[in-house]
């Protein structure tokens, strides 16, 4: 329960402006940061879901998962360990076009790291690849020896294994 | 506002009425029955105002002199009549000043719902003359809030609004309407607010803990009872009180719990925390089943967690799901709303007497009257005492009067020593520890409750914090009794600076006016008390008098509240010196 690990928390809420506010807000009160936030639409019509990572203990994770579900907003939230979901990331490079044809190692780099080629074009050619966070800072740190012009990457984004019965709670609702 | 619920509703034409969403707003407050409101009026707001101006016989607006006073004028008006309390401000400063009172009602889950003035639509974000982003800055203090920028959206999201803020663990919720949807039409059709999909606002009683709870209660060698304001707000004062004589358990009330139950009760064993009584604080680390009902297990009233009534099994009732484990790991909680829940144990119970156990009780009680209680009310030495004249007030009020109390030394003086027979008497500011709560709170607390009388009792420091409202009482006539306690010192402060910071007075050294000369400035009846012989005279001519009263009372400059737990310390280490 004390100790720190890595918790990927499941926020289903209704899509109202304001509500990433009042979601953020929780974790600053805190002073806990957010590692990585993505919010999307759920497997549910008119459902969005946040996916945040937090690096914090058990213990505390509980009372904000309490907090996060007291707000008039939020359907249900969930916390998982990284054994309990599946989850990735996924980034961009921006790379000069020349190092492709002048630097062979690049393109044995980009085939070992299952790396996809989005586009090329004179100037540059654009990386993307989707995986776990290590494996996206091997790539870095191999490409980076090259020069990047460009590199972004994602929040997680995550499905747990086990089911979360938002539908079932929404159908209640209805009833 | 993107939710299905919105949409179904603009889409139903039927029975609607074509109007402004200024006179919807007053049609919607009607609708939710609400007879009085607190606002200072202003330019992102006034359309709303002039509306006001044509409805002025349905419902009537108070004129506070500070939008600060317009939220603890409502929330007075809330926590003694049980009503939502509602406070209007404009945009800009009119709305930031509304923040002290909507945190202090959301720590202490008073409804309560405002609504501000936004500049018009078309200028947000612009930093248009009095803009300001209420929603952003509103947000970690509300239950809910929301912008209105469409005059078709204002029904439904009032309807929402004063259905969360009364539902559940209730809260403030804002509102922020722009200036164009005030004057722009809609079809109005009004239908309250009864369901959320994304909202549990009950959690479904378990009857299976209710069971364990009440085999543990019934188990239990020396169990305790201690309650808050959930009991209140719950309306469960009738199964409260029933459950507490049949299980003959001793129970002990936070701040906001007092009343719930008559202080004469003689299973009411007093205050918790840093300055209630010593019987219960010492018994919390004795007792062997520990019943929390509606209460939060604040720091000022657990002291030190780590040491924390450990020897007990605790049993929480609490409607707030959140509330559970947050302070304090609960051996079984049983959630839901406390009316219900109390009820449901009530046929369970056992009924005892626990005899021996409340004899330590009566036994720490009279150690306490002996070193403290005594000289408190009754004392001896020359200087006049804050608890004196709360005793004084009890003779005459008899109990029956609206405690309304401020922050510091005199508010646990008037927790500690006031009486009451009705609930929902006290009304003090016990979250947030807003000075200058209570002259405002108790405006509204004498209009919530017209028919009893209601005496703030108020510190020279706190007074002066809303004093403006005075101008509110004189225009209003509201007849509420004004008792400041005056020690020409923000005394708790000092009382900490003599015990932990060796004397050092830094600022806590008042100069203060002549209060008598001002409370007739305003034409308020006034006078002041500085030698024993005139106190209960005084307070006789307060309490008799039509309309407002003012009374100073020069009170001894460095007297202490005891007992005291030691910020940071144990609740059993507890001192009386």
């Amino acid at each position: 329960m004390s100790e720190i690990k890595t918790f990927t928390v499941s926020i289903y809420t209704e899509n109202n402006i304001g509500l990433l506010n009042r979601i953020s807000a929780i974790f600053q009160r805190r002073k806990v940061n957010i590692e990585s936030l993505n919010t999307s639409m759920s497997e549910i019509e008119g459902v969005s879901r946040f996916v945040i990572v937090i690096n914090i203990t058990e213990e505390r994770i509980k009372k904000i998962i309490g907090q996060l579900e007291k707000q008039v907003e939020v359907i249900k939230a969930f916390y998982h360990t990284d054994e309990q979901t599946i989850f990735l990331e996924t980034c961009l490079f921006k790379i000069k076009s020349d190092l492709l044809f002048e630097e062979r190692q690049i393109q044995n780099i980009i085939k070992e790291s299952n790396a996809q080629i989005v586009t090329v074009n004179k100037e540059f050619f654009v990386l993307e690849k989707a995986g776990r966070r290590s494996e996206i800072e091997l790539l870095y740190r191999e490409l980076s020896a090259f020069g990047i012009m460009q590199f972004v990457r994602s929040g997680r984004i995550a499905v747990t294994k086990d089911e979360m019965k938002i539908s079932s709670m929404l159908a209640e609702f209805a009833e | 506002m993107e939710t299905q619920t919105i949409k179904l509703q603009a889409t139903d034409s039927q029975d609607t009425e074509r109007i402004t969403g200024k006179e919807a707003i007053i049609r919607c407050l009607l609708a939710e029955g609400v007879d009085t409101l607190y606002g200072y009026p202003g330019g992102a707001i006034m359309p709303v105002y002039d509306e006001l101006y044509k409805y002025q016989d349905k419902i009537n607006h108070i004129l506070t002199r500070h939008e600060q006073g317009a939220t603890h004028a409502a929330q007075g008006y809330a926590r003694v009549s049980g009503k939502v309390g509602v406070a209007i401000a404009t945009s800009g400063p009119g709305a930031t000043n509304l923040i002290t009172g909507i945190a202090d009602a959301q720590i202490d889950s008073t409804p309560m719902v405002c609504i501000t003035g936004q500049v018009a639509s078309n200028l947000l974000g612009s930093d248009a003359f009095q803009e300001t982003d209420i929603i952003g800055i509103s947000t970690p203090v509300t239950k809910w809030n929301f912008q209105v920028t469409k005059a078709s959206e204002i029904p439904e999201v009032l309807a929402k609004a004063f259905y969360i803020a009364r539902s559940g663990r209730p809260g403030p919720v804002l509102i922020d309407i722009t200036k164009d949807a005030q004057f722009a039409e809609l079809d109005f059709k009004y239908k309250k607010c009864t369901a959320i999909r994304s909202y549990k606002p009950v959690p479904k009683l378990n009857l299976s803990d209710v069971e364990a709870a009440a085999a543990l209660i019934n188990d239990a060698k020396k169990p305790f009872i201690v309650w808050g304001q959930g009991v209140i707000l719950g309306k469960a004062e009738a199964e409260f009180k029933a459950v507490v004589e049949k299980s003959g358990i001793p129970a002990a009330w936070t701040i906001l719990g007092v009343s719930a139950i008559p202080t004469e009760h003689p299973l009411n064993v007093g205050m918790v925390g840093m300055h209630g009584n010593y019987a219960p604080n010492m018994l919390t680390n004795e007792c062997d089943v520990l019943i929390a009902i509606g209460m939060r297990f604040d720091d000022r009233v657990t002291g030190d967690l780590n040491t924390y009534a450990k020897q007990a099994k605790v049993i929480h009732f609490e409607i707030d799901p959140a509330e559970v484990n947050k302070n304090v790991n609960a051996e079984l909680a049983v959630l839901g709303d406390s009316k219900e829940s109390l009820a449901a144990l009530l046929p369970l119970l056992d009924k005892k007497e626990h005899t021996d156990w409340h004899q330590r009780f009566k036994d720490l009680y009279q150690i306490e009257y002996d070193k403290i209680i005594s000289e408190d009310i009754h004392p001896t030495k020359e200087g006049l005492t804050m608890g004196e004249v709360l005793e004084g007030i009890n003779t005459v009020s008899k109990g029956d009067a609206v405690i309304v109390s401020d922050v510091g030394q005199h508010q646990m003086i008037a927790c500690r020593y006031a009486k009451f027979n009705l609930s929902k008497s006290n009304i003090t500011s016990g979250g947030l520890g807003t000075m200058g709560f209570a002259l405002p709170a108790a405006i509204g607390a004498q209009m919530g409750a017209p028919n009893r009388p209601v005496v703030a009792i108020i510190g020279d420091g706190g007074y002066q914090m809303t004093i403006q409202e005075l101008g509110t009482i004189f225009q209003t006539k509201v007849p509420v009794k004004i008792v400041v306690l005056n020690n020409e010192f923000l005394g708790m402060v000092r009382q900490w600076q003599q015990l932990f910071f060796d004397r050092r007075y830094a600022s806590t050294e008042m100069v203060n006016p002549d209060f008598v000369a001002i409370a007739k400035g305003y034409f308020i009846d006034a006078q002041k008390v500085t030698k024993r012989e005139d106190l209960a005279g005084a307070i006789e001519t307060m309490l008799a008098s039509e309309g407002p009263y003012f009374l100073e009372v020069r009170v001894e400059k460095e007297d202490n509240v005891f007992p005291m737990i030691p910020s940071g310390a144990s609740v059993s280490d507890i001192r009386l010196e």
